[in-house]
């Protein structure tokens, strides 16, 4: 069915993009009032292209992910806006119509592979159930599949592993398993939601180089959540940087890291410690905590922490405005690098409080 | 203590009590059942055996033959005496637990299918149906059991159905509840989401996704249950309201063995501690097995 809207678009010379989010807005009602933790996002990601989405603890961009695949709990929710795949709008499909689209087209990897994988089934079941289901192809064929796609994960032994329970894979593994049961149906996008959080170090990078691997090989579309601007750092093309439930700042990667706008971005950036410091260089954190999405505040939602903040910052929010790069959009009013942002760390320099080291400059 | 060596003084900076840590270290291979929980396993096992297999077995005589002396005390030939009409003790007590168990038991089982089934849909549905549900149960838990279960057989009668019947109403509550408690935790895991992100439908993920996790838990609280069932029945027949002769449960052998405790004490003696190491074995599996379960699910 998709083929003929591709085709019909393909005739009109336009392809839509692989996923096309307006004005998202996600409100969740709790006890204490309601939060809104999407606040109005636009996002547009093309096939084959990887968008990272970075934001501290509760800046909403779980939830955006949760959003957008319309995994939210059924009671408590209002979410509004618009989420097209392939310029299929998605937010008006019924629940056995979504079903039908979770795996083929759109899949999850979880945070945490220990609490992802069900405990009591074995591996080869969680890996061809969905795809006998999906795929309509029989339990030989289903086994053969999983085989492979755990080889291509890097999963030695593949057809023993089918055989195993979760617990007999260490951490590392189980993620593989993971990825490998979210791209067994071939999915045309991924949700990749903070994929390494729980994994040690030393194996965090090798996961972000399979996904990134699998996502350029099978020429789909990522999206990939995470605290850590490192992270998506070389591995992203675009870079959303989420804040309060919005995005505060967009651009493709290379623009972004050599010419941040947003403070906020700026201050997450500083806040990654650089191999090349001395020891025991204090790290810079970003001081105060995220807004209160119940009741949030009037004018730009990092106006508190902000070191350069002036009075317009706590009144007014400020709107999305393009920067000199094509495709690179921020939300401030003094953004890093104007004049006010000089005179703001002139005079904080002056008054002897912490200026954040800006971008190439060295600490201390 | 006083004499130190470099090494316990190494244990007690780390834990004050360096004796646990080096019997963690000197243990025998991965924590075991122990002792206890295969002794209790091997006890039932004998008597489910002896249970299932009592018609056929030699050793046993028909528990209702009225040939011999009665009031006799343990004997070679008579192992527990005989009771006041001249019957074998023994054999009548192995009957006894063929009728007795096969009550429990199967009032466990259909405890488990509808408390099971209203635990599930309680924990996984939630909202409203989980307040109905857990409301009426809440009701079935208030009422006194034994009264509860004296009502449903003196209504009906006292037939094997029945009673077994008046022993479910019993256990449905406590089931339901655990069962519901365990839905509730795992339906908020991870890998529940992450089914419903791969299109599983929601029957499918809690009968394949959720319920493989529960039955465990509700497992071994059966077997809890099946104990206080056998002592609920053997309070129904001790009150005339259960099978009766001329095959009795090990609480119509009580009843009757009750008459002859000034003469013949050894009647309800046997029985009474068949029953109670009989319900002690089911205690000692069913709590053995549930803490196993919550470790093994804190590990996961």
């Amino acid at each position: 069915m998709s083929d003929t809207v591709h085709a019909g678009s393909n005739a009109m010379g336009t392809t839509p993009p692989l996923l096309e989010v307006t004005g998202l807005r996600t409100s969740f009602d709790t006890p204490k009032g309601r939060v809104l933790a999407v606040d109005g996002v636009d996002l547009t990601l093309e096939r084959g292209k990887t968008l990272g989405l970075v934001g501290e603890s509760g800046s909403g961009k779980s939830v955006l992910s949760r959003s957008i695949m319309r995994l939210l709990p059924r009671t408590g929710v209002a979410s509004e806006g618009s989420v097209k795949i392939e310029g299929e709008e998605i937010t008006t499909k019924s629940p056995s119509e979504l079903r039908a689209m979770w795996g083929p087209q759109l899949a999850m990897v979880f945070q945490d592979p220990m609490t992802s994988l069900n405990p009591v089934v074995k591996i080869g079941r969680q890996l061809t159930e969905h795809v006998r289901a999906h795929l309509g192809v029989d339990k030989a064929e289903a086994r053969e599949m999983a085989t492979a796609v755990l080889t291509e994960v890097g999963i030695p032994e593949p057809a023993r592993r089918l055989q195993e329970y979760p617990h007999q894979l260490s951490g590392g593994m189980r993620q593989r398993v993971v990825i490998a049961i979210a791209l067994a149906c071939g999915p045309r996008l991924l949700f990749a939601d903070e994929p390494t959080t729980a994994l040690d170090v030393t194996v965090q990078a090798q996961i972000l180089d399979l996904l990134q691997r699998e996502q350029s090989d099978r020429d789909m579309g990522m999206i990939l959540v995470t605290h850590d601007l490192g992270v998506v750092a070389g591995r992203a093309d675009e870079i959303a940087v989420m804040y309060a439930g919005r995005i505060v700042e967009r651009a493709p990667a290379t623009a972004l890291f050599n010419d941040m706008r947003m403070p906020y971005t700026e201050a997450l950036f500083t806040s990654i410690p650089k191999l090349d410091y001395p020891s025991h260089t204090r790290l810079t954190a970003i001081g105060g905590r995220p807004p209160d999405l119940i009741n949030p505040p009037k004018g730009c939602p990092f106006s508190p922490r902000c070191p350069y903040a002036k009075e317009r910052c706590h009144d007014e929010a400020p709107p999305m405005r393009e920067a000199d790069e094509p495709g690179h959009t921020f939300a401030c009013w003094y953004p890093v690098g104007s004049a006010e942002w000089h005179d703001a760390r002139a005079r904080r320099r002056r008054e002897g409080t912490p200026v954040p080291v800006a971008v190439g400059e060295e600490p201390g | 203590m006083t004499a130190t060596t470099p090494r316990q003084q190494a244990d007690a900076s780390v834990d004050a009590t360096p004796v646990a840590i080096d019997e963690v270290e000197t243990g025998s291979g991965p924590p075991g059942l122990g002792v206890g929980f295969w002794l209790a396993v091997a006890f039932l096992g004998l008597i489910a055996l002896i249970a299932v297999l009592a018609p056929w077995l030699p050793f046993l005589d028909d528990p209702d033959a009225f040939s011999r002396d009665d009031r006799l005390g343990p004997s070679t030939d008579y192992w527990f005496g005989t009771d006041e009409l001249g019957r074998d003790v023994f054999s009548r007590t192995m009957f006894g637990a063929r009728v007795s168990l096969q009550i429990a038991v199967l009032a466990v089982v259909a405890g488990m299918l509808v408390g099971g089934s209203i635990g599930l849909l309680a924990g996984f549905l939630g909202g409203r149906i989980d307040r109905i549900l857990s409301g009426a149960m809440d009701v079935l838990l208030a009422f006194p059991p034994l009264v509860l279960a004296l009502f449903v057989v003196a209504v009906r009668g006292a037939t094997v159905a029945n009673v077994v019947l008046a022993l479910s109403v019993l256990s449905v509550p406590g089931i339901a509840r655990i069962v519901r408690a365990n839905t509730v935790v795992f339906a908020n895991r991870e890998f529940v989401t992450a089914a419903e992100t791969l299109g599983a439908k929601r029957s499918r993920i809690l009968v394949k996704e959720i319920l493989p996790n529960v039955v465990p838990a509700m497992l071994a609280f059966s077997l809890l249950i099946i104990g206080l069932l056998i002592i609920a029945e053997g309070a129904l027949s001790f009150l005339g309201l259960s099978v009766a002769d001329p095959y009795p449960s090990w609480g119509g052998i009580l009843a009757s063995g009750r008459l002859e405790l000034d003469e013949a004490p050894h009647i309800a003696l046997f029985t009474i501690l068949l029953m109670f190491l009989t319900v002690l074995s089911l205690n000692v599996v069913s709590d053995t097995l549930q803490q196993r379960f919550s470790v093994r699910e804190a590990a996961i």
